[in-house]
């Protein structure tokens, strides 16, 4: 049960922003803009550092639904997100994205965690400044999420096919602010 | 020195934004629509929160930045956002508002650290649903926002009188577009 009275077994964030549209909407704006706007990073890499960072955070809803729009943005290459999330193994992935992931890690536990060598490192495996800017602030971000979606213990579902349907709309649609739904008359 | 190339005469969060303007709409909205609204908990209360988490989160920059927005809605009064990040269960605000502060500290330890007797601890001080989604999302918007100045090294000025000037800036005209695109207020002595 989320602590406050949001619609029922609507998950995680969707049923926040439905209680309260008006921060519901900047929020929706910010993922869309970070996670599918004009970016060096593709859309699956940028799902990726949002899943990676929802996955040190220990936030369940963010983890599955990001990692599963992850995989159907990277289609025949989707075994790098369980190989990063599940095995821990970042082999496959290129350099610059392993030295982003760990830039998007110590942002992860604190801002103050980033040192010049971490940058110096990403920039050296080909970063830009705008790949360096875009992995910290969605790092930054998920900090924000995975809070709010937790912090007010919102609907987790347990069952993984849910997050495939999840995924799917998110790598479809991107990230579209749900209104609530409209509730029958009878009590 | 910040990681990436930014404007070095805009301090903080603005030259983050004017290095990329367009994450910075959405964050400039989202600051607007919590920390300006004035349904519920006050616009001092909600930037004691920001405060607060801020100075948690050791960031120089928004603790003392936000501090002085507070300061400014009370009419310079400076006390109130010290007490609040030295020892808040001591300073001059609400028991409301110090039960919310104490749900704000667990959300920047993390989203799991908030526990039903924090939430009930601050409904026996009537705080409402919208209250305490609100003191949850200032506090988790502020583990953004500090990750994003510092994580990035931003600059953060040393010379504290800039920060009323800036801060009567914010409480006059909000998180507009304008706090990194037009000309940066000084002090004047």
């Amino acid at each position: 049960m989320a602590y406050i009275n949001v619609p029922d077994g609507v998950p995680g964030i969707r049923s926040l922003v439905m209680f309260r549209p008006e921060t519901g909407k900047p929020l929706y704006e910010l993922a869309q803009v970070l996670l599918r706007g004009p970016s060096p990073l593709s859309p699956a890499d940028r799902e990726l550092i949002a899943a990676y960072v929802s996955h040190r955070n220990e936030c369940v809803f963010c983890r599955n639904s990001h990692a599963a729009a992850a995989r159907c943005l990277y289609g025949d290459g989707k075994g790098i997100v369980d190989e990063l999330l599940k095995d821990s193994d970042p082999g496959r992935l290129s350099e610059k994205m392993q030295a982003l992931l760990r830039l998007a890690g110590k942002v992860q536990r604190g801002g103050n965690q980033v040192t010049p060598d971490d940058i110096t490192a990403a920039h050296a495996a080909g970063a830009t400044d705008v790949d360096i800017h875009d992995t910290v602030l969605i790092a930054a971000a998920f900090s924000m999420f995975n809070r709010y979606v937790d912090g007010l213990a919102s609907y987790t579902p347990a069952n993984e096919s849910e997050y495939d349907e999840m995924g799917r709309r998110m790598s479809q649609n991107g990230y579209v602010l749900p209104s609530r739904p409209t509730h029958s008359t009878n009590q | 020195m910040p990681h990436i190339l930014v404007d070095l005469s805009l301090p903080g969060i603005r030259s983050l934004m004017a290095f990329r303007p367009e994450t910075a709409q959405p964050m400039c909205d989202l600051a607007e629509a919590l920390l300006r609204d004035t349904e519920g908990l006050s616009p001092v209360e909600r930037e004691l929160i920001g405060t607060y988490v801020s100075y948690l989160n050791d960031c120089f920059y928004c603790h003392h930045s936000h501090a002085a927005v507070a300061a400014c809605y009370l009419d310079g009064n400076t006390a109130i956002p010290d007490a609040v990040r030295k020892d808040f269960s001591r300073a001059d605000i609400s028991d409301k508002l110090k039960a919310l502060l104490q749900i704000a500290a667990k959300v920047q330890q993390g989203g799991k650290a908030v526990r039903p007797e924090d939430i009930e601890n601050a409904r026996r001080h009537e705080a409402t649903d919208r209250e305490i989604h609100d003191t949850v999302l200032i506090a988790a918007a502020f583990c953004m926002f500090n990750r994003y100045v510092d994580g990035l090294a931003t600059v953060a000025p040393t010379d504290m009188s800039s920060y009323p000037v800036r801060a009567k800036q914010v409480a006059e005209q909000g998180y507009g577009s304008h706090i990194y695109s037009s000309r940066q207020p000084i002090a004047t002595t």
